[in-house]
């Protein structure tokens, strides 16, 4: 049985170029511009939630397995855990705070609060932006458009049979022409 | 329907005051156990708490209700409020619930710690705040009857306003200040449950819209000023003590401030405190630490298996002896089964990992936690930072989830942050977890090992039950208050509790059990004991149904104890529900099992196909009898959250495996809990009328799912599941 | 000898070593030929190429080829489906401090160009040879520009750093020796071996 045993960092990780080098970027959060000085690796999720103190996006797993740090990055459904701030670009971001405001994310929210979706909630951020993208493109979903868009979306306290539900809510609501 | 007002006597002293700006703050003092009936009085109260605050009625017309319980997804910050609300006669449109923080008076009545756990909210707190709500309401109807110089006799009460004789009426926002200066009575009436308008009712949310548009705040988004982030690089091995770290490279990032060697309960770690969670983790992958290992037991799923079977077949500590075990041997060999059951570590690994945020004032300090313990927690806080308990402000905030992993006994969490804020005072330090740290820190729901004999009779019925299980007590030696309880002739309870509680008859049962030591911290997880020991049952009735060739309904109703009513008639509306099992396609099986936690029962029926090697659930449904049902939406969302919680066990990555004193998984990708396509398609609930007292619904639908699913599969695949998770169907 | 052989020795000699000299254009055999496709299937078959070349609808991981997690899944477009594109997570370009490889166009390859049976299993040599054959001359394609020049096969020998810090397998061979590779082999006239 050893005696001891040692945490060593990887080897690229000593070789890297010093951390901390920072980087001033200009940004485009929920239609706003936004300047931000940060490591270029800086995931997106953590320059919205320690550096602009926008914590509506979650941090659940950092490596996107959960879905919990979803956005919009023009206007695709990005998990901002995995992106460094450096690959950013210019492309615009929309969060969750943005959706009371985006005719379909108020639908989206509405269907959530009348199914009564949340249970701890944490989530929650994260499925309304992928359920948000998945209703943009396809304005009625099957069950299966339903499995697929959501299927790497990760709710412990497993409240997906009500996220199945208020999708078709919101969508029936769309397709009538609701608001 | 009268109220008796009296003069407050000493040991039913209850103090209201108003507040500065107007409003009724009223305190009240609690009862362990309280006992008010509907017809009657209270009784004097047993004990007396020192005040607080659980109504404030403002002079917008908002009232505030305090939550003596942590929200963690369970809808007690709906529930509690409602309840109150009602006997209040408030305007629920108008009612907002505030989580309260560590306090005595805030203790649970029954159970005289203040915390969640055990599914007790309901069961605990129902009478609680009835009263609260009744003694509120009386006070502001005897405000406004003094204000009218009329009867309170002569006043109702209805959607926050009081009505008198004419026309006369009154806010309660308007009658606060009055009310507070009145006498709190220390008899009142409550509601006789047909006058319920809001108990029983499907109420949405409170927090509902904040949990959909990001503005509700959990303790991992807290921000505060100077506020710095802190990590802790852990022991790979648990216990294993820092020997001496090389923090060269990581101080060379950007926003370090601090890296330093803090005590863990077992063993060390090296603390690295930055302006911000990425420049902590920047620096954390940059440190070297050698460890010490040496005097560590390396554990090892593989060899504790082996080691656990071993201990199955020698003589444990007796739980459950009756009737003759013995009759066994007398059994002809095709009418006995013999079954091996192994269960793996699971983590909780609710969505937001573990936090909580210190600021260390040296003589007071003030911390911020999704709090699940508050009072044990904040006296930890308290001797590590070596001030006491009532110089620490302890807020609660909401957490997202828990399902046990923020009840700890030991408040690890609490004194790692204390340990760092004592190294760094005046400012705030968040204390967080990675999901890397959360998955591999320990405080899993432990393996375990059954061993069972059943001995079948003539009629099919089982006549002997021999059962052993070998596994770790996380409650055992420890010291800890619940031990008292929890432990009885050497038995940890939560190790056999859906044995030991079976609800079928059998007339010679044997529960014996090992509780070894094992270097792996262990804990509560959502059903506890239940998520097994109801697995290995169910399992094995189903199969003495099938080799008894009855329905597996009839089978369990035929074979309960007299006294199993809820069993019963929740087992009987699953029945009645579950018609479509006799009707489904060739390729579909269905699956029955029952379960019970804390006095609640559910019982379930799950509809299984297997498409391409994996297992595909088309429905479940759910019978549960929780006595009186307070908000049936909330249940039904329970219902739901808890099949597909315990259904985490059964897929293939759901299990936490340790190797050589490592543990293998490290993320979602390595414990993978059931995503959408993973879950039932439709779940429909159904409750049980019931106007007995309210039990709890969070953990019971737990340890169902599993052994109904299994018992699907094997009516589909002729083989029988008795190793989760299940890796081939 | 006579004379007139040496000197026809000495012709044939002078043209053939005329020929040698000319190597660029000179056309490999094609015992050649199937060497070099031996080694470009060396590197189509590893997984930082073949993993997205499946026959499923789910891409491969990792140097043990799992099945993607997370539950990615082909989509209509062979990029996911919306809310969970491939775009999802993976950007332009390698993202080396959160682990998750990127390049240009990052998606899956259609069906038509699937290396693998439905049941995950590599196909075999003269199988794959013979799909890249049909398909580059479908879609009139210079393989060996495709080789040197597509993001997605560039990316392969450059596949970035995993979550843990640790760099990924890179394909048996370089970059440039897979193109070169590749012109021998189309230079032979893209044998294929025999089933």
């Amino acid at each position: 049985m050893p005696r001891e045993c040692g945490s060593r960092p990887a080897a690229h990780v000593l070789n890297a170029r010093k951390a901390g080098f920072v980087e001033t970027y200009q940004l485009t959060i929920n239609g706003e511009k936004k300047q931000v000085t940060a490591d270029p690796s800086t995931p997106l999720l953590w320059v919205l939630r320690d550096d602009l103190k926008m914590t509506g996006t979650k941090y659940g797993c950092g490596v996107a397995a959960c879905g919990a740090c979803t956005v919009h990055v023009a206007g695709v459904a990005t998990r901002s855990c995995v992106l460094p701030i450096a690959l950013l670009g210019d492309r615009p971001v929309l969060t969750i705070e943005s959706m009371s405001s985006d005719p379909i994310g108020r639908v989206v929210q509405n269907a959530w609060v009348s199914e009564d979706v949340v249970q701890c909630g944490y989530c929650q951020s994260g499925q309304i932006m992928t359920a948000v993208a998945l209703l943009k493109t396809t304005r009625t979903p099957t069950d299966t458009n339903i499995e697929e868009s959501m299927g790497g979306n990760l709710c412990r306290c497993g409240t997906y049979v009500r996220i199945r539900e208020a999708i078709k809510v919101a969508s029936r609501q769309l397709a009538g022409g609701g608001r | 329907m009268t109220s008796a007002v009296q003069a407050t006597s000493r040991r039913g002293f209850i103090k209201a005051s108003a507040l500065a700006a107007g409003g009724l703050m009223v305190t009240l003092y609690l009862d362990s156990p309280s006992a008010a009936s509907a017809q009657g009085g209270t009784p004097p109260p047993a004990h007396i708490y020192p005040p607080d605050a659980f109504v404030r009625i403002l002079p917008d017309g908002t009232i505030a209700i305090t939550v003596n319980r942590l929200e963690v997804g369970q809808g007690m910050q709906t529930a509690l409020p409602m309840i109150l609300a009602e006997e209040l006669d408030a305007d629920w449109t108008h009612v907002v619930g505030q989580l309260a923080p560590a306090g005595d008076v805030y203790k649970d009545p029954v159970i005289g710690v203040q915390l969640i756990g055990g599914s007790c909210s309901i069961l605990d707190s129902f009478q609680q705040y009835r009263e609260l709500g009744a003694r509120t309401r009386a006070m502001l109807i005897a405000a406004a009857a003094d204000r009218w110089g009329v009867g309170a006799d002569q006043c109702r009460a209805d959607k926050s306003v009081v009505y008198g004789p004419g026309n006369r009426s009154a806010r309660y926002a308007e009658l606060a200040e009055g009310a507070a200066r009145r006498p709190v009575p220390a008899v009142v009436q409550l509601k006789d449950p047909s006058q319920f308008r809001l108990i029983g009712t499907w109420v949405r949310r409170i927090d509902g819209r904040a949990k959909c548009d990001g503005s509700q705040q959990f303790g991992l988004d807290l921000n505060l000023p100077d506020m710095l982030t802190a990590l802790l690089m852990r022991p790979p091995i648990f216990g294993a003590r820092v020997r001496g770290f090389d923090d060269r490279n990581a101080r060379n990032v950007a926003g370090v401030r601090e890296i330093f060697e803090v005590p863990l309960v077992a063993g060390s770690a090296v603390a690295v405190v930055a302006n911000g969670f990425w420049a902590a983790k920047q620096a954390r992958d940059r440190l070297a630490v050698d460890w010490d290992v040496s005097g560590i037991e390396h554990p090892d799923s593989v060899q504790l298996f082996a080691m656990y079977k071993e201990l199955a077949g020698t003589p444990g500590t007796v739980a459950v002896s009756v009737g003759d075990a013995q009759v066994i041997d007398r059994i002809p060999a095709p009418d006995r089964i013999h079954a091996e059951f192994e269960f793996q570590y699971l983590a909780h690994a609710p969505m937001e990992p573990l936090n909580i945020t210190v600021r260390n004032d040296r003589d007071r300090a003030e911390a911020w936690v999704p709090s699940q313990i508050p009072g044990w927690e904040q006296t930890a806080l308290a001797e590590v930072l070596g001030i006491k308990p009532e110089q620490v402000t302890y807020h609660v905030l909401f957490a997202g989830g828990s399902f046990g992993r923020r009840g700890t006994t030991d408040s690890h969490f609490v004194r790692e942050a204390a340990a760092i804020a004592k190294r760094l005072p005046g400012r705030p330090i968040k204390l967080m977890y990675t999901r890397e740290d959360d998955m591999t820190s320990g405080y899993y729901r432990p393996m375990f090992v059954h061993r069972v004999d059943v001995g079948i009779g003539p009629d099919g019925l089982p006549v002997v039950w021999k059962h052993m299980i070998v596994g770790q007590s996380f409650v055992l030696g420890t010291g800890v208050p619940q031990e008292a309880v929890l432990v009885k002739n050497g038995v940890d309870q939560l190790v056999i509790e859906g044995t030991a509680d079976s609800p079928y008859a059998t007339p010679n049962v044997h529960v014996s059990v090992h509780q070894p030591k094992v270097n792996v911290p262990t804990l509560s997880h959502r059903s506890v004991g239940y998520g097994h020991n109801s697995f290995v049952r169910e399992t094995l009735i189903d199969e003495l149904a099938m080799r008894a060739k009855t329905d597996p309904i009839a089978y369990r109703l035929n074979l309960l104890k007299p006294d199993a009513k809820k069993f019963r008639t929740s087992l009987t509306l699953l029945d009645q529900q579950s018609a479509w099992r006799h009707r489904l396609p060739a390729d579909h099986a269905s699956g029955i099992a029952c379960s019970q936690y804390n006095g609640t029962c559910v019982a379930c029926a799950v509809d299984v196909s297997i498409g391409n090697g994996r297992l595909r659930i088309h429905r479940a449904t759910v019978a549960v009898d929780c006595g009186l049902a307070v908000n049936p939406l909330s249940i039904e969302s329970q219902m739901h959250g808890g099949l597909i919680f315990g259904l985490t066990q059964v897929l293939a990555r759901g299990a936490i495996t340790l190797k050589d004193g490592r543990v293998e998984q490290r993320n979602f990708d390595g414990y993978t809990p059931p995503y959408i396509k993973d879950a039932p398609m439709t779940v429909d609930v159904h409750i049980v009328p019931s106007s007995d007292p309210p039990t709890g619904c969070g953990e019971p639908p737990v340890p169902v799912i599993a052994p109904a699913v299994a018992n699907a599969l094997s009516a589909l695949t002729g083989k029988r599941y008795r190793t989760l998770p299940i890796a081939t169907i | 000898m006579s004379p007139r052989t040496a000197l026809l020795l000495v012709v044939i000699g002078v043209f053939s070593t005329r020929s040698l000299l000319q190597a660029g254009p000179q056309t490999p055999s094609r015992v050649e030929g199937l060497a070099a496709w031996n080694r470009v299937y060396s590197v189509v078959s590893s997984p930082r190429c073949i993993n997205c070349h499946t026959a499923t609808q789910y891409p491969q991981q990792g140097d043990d080829r799992h099945r993607h997690l997370f539950n990615v899944v082909r989509g209509p477009s062979n990029a996911g489906v919306v809310g969970l594109n491939c775009g999802t997570c993976h950007q332009s370009s390698n993202a080396d401090s959160t682990g998750v490889p990127g390049a240009m166009h990052w998606q899956l390859a259609p069906l038509s160009m699937k290396w693998q049976d439905a049941a995950d299993r590599v196909l075999p040599s003269p199988q794959v040879c013979r799909i890249i054959v049909s398909e580059a001359k479908r879609h009139h394609l210079d393989l060996v520009q495709h080789h040197a020049e597509e993001a997605l096969v560039r990316w392969a020998f450059q596949p970035g750093l995993r979550n843990d810090g640790t760099p990924r397998n890179t394909p048996p061979l370089t970059h440039e020796q897979f193109v070169d590779a590749t012109r021998m082999w189309v230079a032979a006239g893209s044998p294929c071996p025999e089933r």
